[in-house]
């Protein structure tokens, strides 16, 4: 007879056949016959973290730098609903998790009994799926298959949920054989007579878009590599989402930069004058759009997407295109290659008007801001970070707000996989443990999180968990003492009404770091920002950086709500120059 | 109006509602009409009524019902959405003008009052297959099928007969001739 498993054992043993290498969690009484296993399964390294919460925004950094999937850990009750935050945050954000939480023994489940919740229930809406195991024997089988849910098609979350005593009950284990690349082959449908038609419409078009997103980068680092052949060929412009950033070099001049909201102002142009427009892997969030009645009105529109609900969803589309990224860009590729072997040479005619558009649009300069020898702006400190780190393949995190966009627009990406932010579900609080799950993956490497100072205290407490494992982030605070990005609105939309939006009692945030026992630094003048980024830098600890920036700066550009993308607020400059005063503001 | 301050953009206009009878293939497993109809509230689609049964018990399957209404574009989404539920084997979609599609619902009808006036609530019910049940002195109780809209008249109707209580199924539908749904 062979040898017969505990549940919990049957937990690591298919975390082991998933290639499993660290885990995020917290321990409880419904997890701990799991935790008793720890110790006999040396394949795994556990993150213990300070909050649920932070399990899982940190295994959703590790999973988007590493393209794996991450696993959390937590207990039933409390911490299942504590994960629910980074669950929804991953299903959003389509970043592949394994949620493992212990549940009550199966005969008290329904009794309203200690630490008990309906987790199934709860996670129902932010998992992409999720399993009560009420029997041992359906262990192996459910671990297995949450694994390929998570990492299949679009990828997301999905959680498992084992009671206490279906973790002390024992069976067989079979050993599980990984099928290769399920990923994509499945999920693909799309004909040659569907890469044909877009071919066509990429050589009538005379003011073509590339427009990609988050899509590409899950697609895996080859797409990325086959989407810079794709634009190379073409000579088409590109413009990227917040997610798909990295996917393309930030700094390539075909590169419009981001779009949307506070996207430039020539990608937002670019949107809606275009006649055609190829959606790679994004999904028309209405953050891209604005206003839905208006958004790029004159264009034909191509999709490319792995999920069908996403097609037709938010835009309605003329060519719809349902499959992998890598294999739509390949065989577009390859057909081009067959068909038009000098594309781009010969298109070169036809869209160099275009491009002189856009060259005027650009001209612009949309991110720009008024810079000053007195206060450090916060683009300024974003973009001497970009300069002073460009170098290093450096990982960077955000939180949500000001920061973030700031970061977006100054900080350039050229690979994929090294932007990691809250972009759906928009989670202050994200960054901080992103950090630590994508310094766990890349260990050796520079990870930094541009954090603004409020979001950032929502998930403070694990520096610790940085600390224990030493782990050297460094969080580089905007701290401007406001929600930056709820006093721009209320500054802008609500008449200067800045309702709890300031935040009067803030932390040391040197001493703070001291306290966790990392590094604080303080930087308040722009004379002395370089000196102390290089002293972050040169820290091989975890470090806490206190930016004192400019109080009252707001993000430019913007598009204000329920407006088409050809209406975009400009800064301040221009503002200026075109005497818009804060009363025409208001008008937005 | 009042101009709006929300940063989230205006909605657009809206299209012409239909009314869709949507059919789901799922796994009778745990939890499988809560994922359905949780993706119904979740999304903000409407459910008019729901049928919902085993159809099969040897491979364990559930045919579940769905009356909805919703723009092209709601119903699409919903078939999509449906579609990505894991337990989801296949899902149809009927309209309810479609001539081909059987669609079929059950009532029940209590009716308290003199012989005569539950003699003519009978014969009001005749065209819809009544059946009756439970028969008393004082009262009947009328199995009949029929239409939604059949249904809705026929409680109107019944008033006036002595109705005191109606419990009704939602529709299940079919298609004619010898094509089956794959």
């Amino acid at each position: 007879m062979s040898k017969l498993y505990s549940g919990a054992e049957i937990v690591f043993k298919c975390l082991e056949d998933q290639d499993v290498e660290f885990i995020f969690g917290y321990p409880g009484g419904a997890v701990l016959p799991i935790y008793d296993e720890l110790k006999n399964f040396n394949f795994l390294k556990h993150i213990l973290v300070r909050h649920e919460q932070g399990a899982g925004h940190a295994a959703e950094g590790y999973a988007r730098s590493s393209g794996k999937p991450g696993v959390l850990l937590v207990t039933s009750g409390p911490g299942a609903t504590n994960a629910v935050t980074a669950l929804t945050d991953a299903y959003m954000d389509s970043v592949p998790l394994v949620c493992i939480s212990g549940q009550v023994p199966t005969h008290l489940i329904g009794t309203d009994a200690f630490q008990e919740c309906d987790t199934t229930g709860i996670t129902r809406p932010c998992t992409k799926h999720n399993w009560l195991v009420k029997d041992v024997k359906d262990l192996e089988k459910t671990i297995h298959k949450a694994f390929e849910v998570a990492t299949t098609g679009r990828p997301g979350p999905v959680l498992v949920d084992i009671p206490k005593d279906v973790q002390f009950q024992k069976t067989n284990y079979t050993k599980f054989k990984k099928q290769k690349k399920i990923n994509g082959k499945v999920h693909s449908h799309f004909s040659q007579k569907d890469i044909d038609e877009l071919i066509k419409l990429m050589s009538k078009a005379s003011k073509p878009i590339f427009y990609t997103g988050g899509g590409v980068i899950n697609s895996g680092p080859k797409a990325s590599e086959l989407l810079r052949e794709l634009v190379n060929k073409t000579g088409f412009p590109i413009t990227s989402t917040l997610q798909g950033l990295g996917s393309y070099p930030g700094e390539d001049s075909q590169f419009l930069g981001m779009l949307g909201m506070h996207g430039s102002y020539e990608a937002n142009n670019a949107m809606h004058d275009c006649d055609l427009m190829i959606n790679i892997g994004a999904r028309f969030d209405d953050r891209i759009t604005g206003k839905l009645d208006e958004f790029s009105p004159k264009s034909k529109k191509v999709h490319i997407d792995i999920d069908p609900s996403s097609i037709n969803k938010n835009v309605k589309v003329d060519l719809p295109i349902i499959g992998d990224v890598a294999e739509v860009i390949t065989s577009t590729i390859k057909t081009i290659k067959k068909v038009k072997p000098d594309f781009a040479k010969s298109n070169k005619q036809k869209i160099s008007k275009w491009w002189e558009k856009i060259q005027k649009w650009r001209s612009v300069n949309s991110f720009d801001f008024i810079n000053s020898d007195e206060t450090i702006k916060p683009q300024y400190a974003v973009q001497r970070l970009y300069e002073l780190t460009k170098n290093k393949d450096t990982y960077i995190t955000t939180e949500v707000g000001q920061h973030q966009m700031w970061a977006a627009q100054h900080y350039k990406f050229d690979k994929p996989n090294r932007w990691m932010t809250s972009g759906g579900l928009g989670t202050m609080g994200y960054g901080l443990p992103a950090a630590v799950g994508v310094q766990v993956a890349h260990p050796k490497k520079l990870v930094i999180d541009i954090a603004g100072e409020a979001s950032v205290l929502m998930t403070m407490q694990e520096m610790s968990t940085a600390v224990q494992y030493s782990l050297p982030i460094k969080i580089f605070i905007l701290n401007n003492e406001y929600m930056g990005m709820v006093r721009q609105w209320q500054e802008l939309l609500h008449d200067k009404n800045y309702s709890e939006s300031y935040t009067a009692a803030l932390p040391d945030f040197v001493k703070l770091a001291e306290a966790y026992g990392c590094v604080g630094i303080r930087a308040s003048t722009p004379q002395e920002l370089d000196d102390k980024i290089i002293e972050m830098i040169n820290t091989d600890r975890p470090v806490i950086f206190d930016c004192r920036v400019d109080k009252q700066e707001n993000c430019f550009p913007m598009i204000p709500s329920g407006k088409p993308h050809n209406q975009m607020l400009l800064g301040p400059k221009d503002q200026r120059e075109n005497k818009i005063t804060g009363k025409g503001k208001t008008l937005v | 109006m009042v101009k709006s301050k929300s940063a989230y953009s205006i909605p657009g206009k809206q299209g012409k509602f239909d009314t869709h009878i949507i059919v789901v293939w799922v796994d009778n497993e745990a939890g499988v009409l809560a994922r359905v109809v949780g993706l119904f509230s979740g999304r903000g689609y409407n459910i008019e009524s729901l049928a919902v049964a085993e159809i099969d018990p040897k491979l364990n399957i559930s045919r579940i019902t769905i009356v909805t209404t919703g723009t092209p574009q709601v119903i699409e989404q919903i078939k999509l959405q449906l579609k990505k539920l894991v337990p989801v084997h296949k899902v149809a979609d009927f309209k309810r003008e479609d001539k081909n599609v059987i669609f079929k619902e059950m009532a029940l009808f209590k009716l308290v009052g003199s012989k005569s006036k539950k003699e003519k609530a009978l014969k009001a019910c005749k065209k819809y297959n009544a059946i009756i049940l439970d028969k008393t002195n004082k009262s009947y109780v009328i199995q009949i099928t029929a239409l939604r809209r059949e249904i809705d008249s026929m409680t109107k109707n019944l008033k006036k007969f002595g109705l005191v209580s109606i419990s009704r199924t939602g529709a299940v539908a079919m298609t004619r001739g010898s094509e089956v749904f794959k």
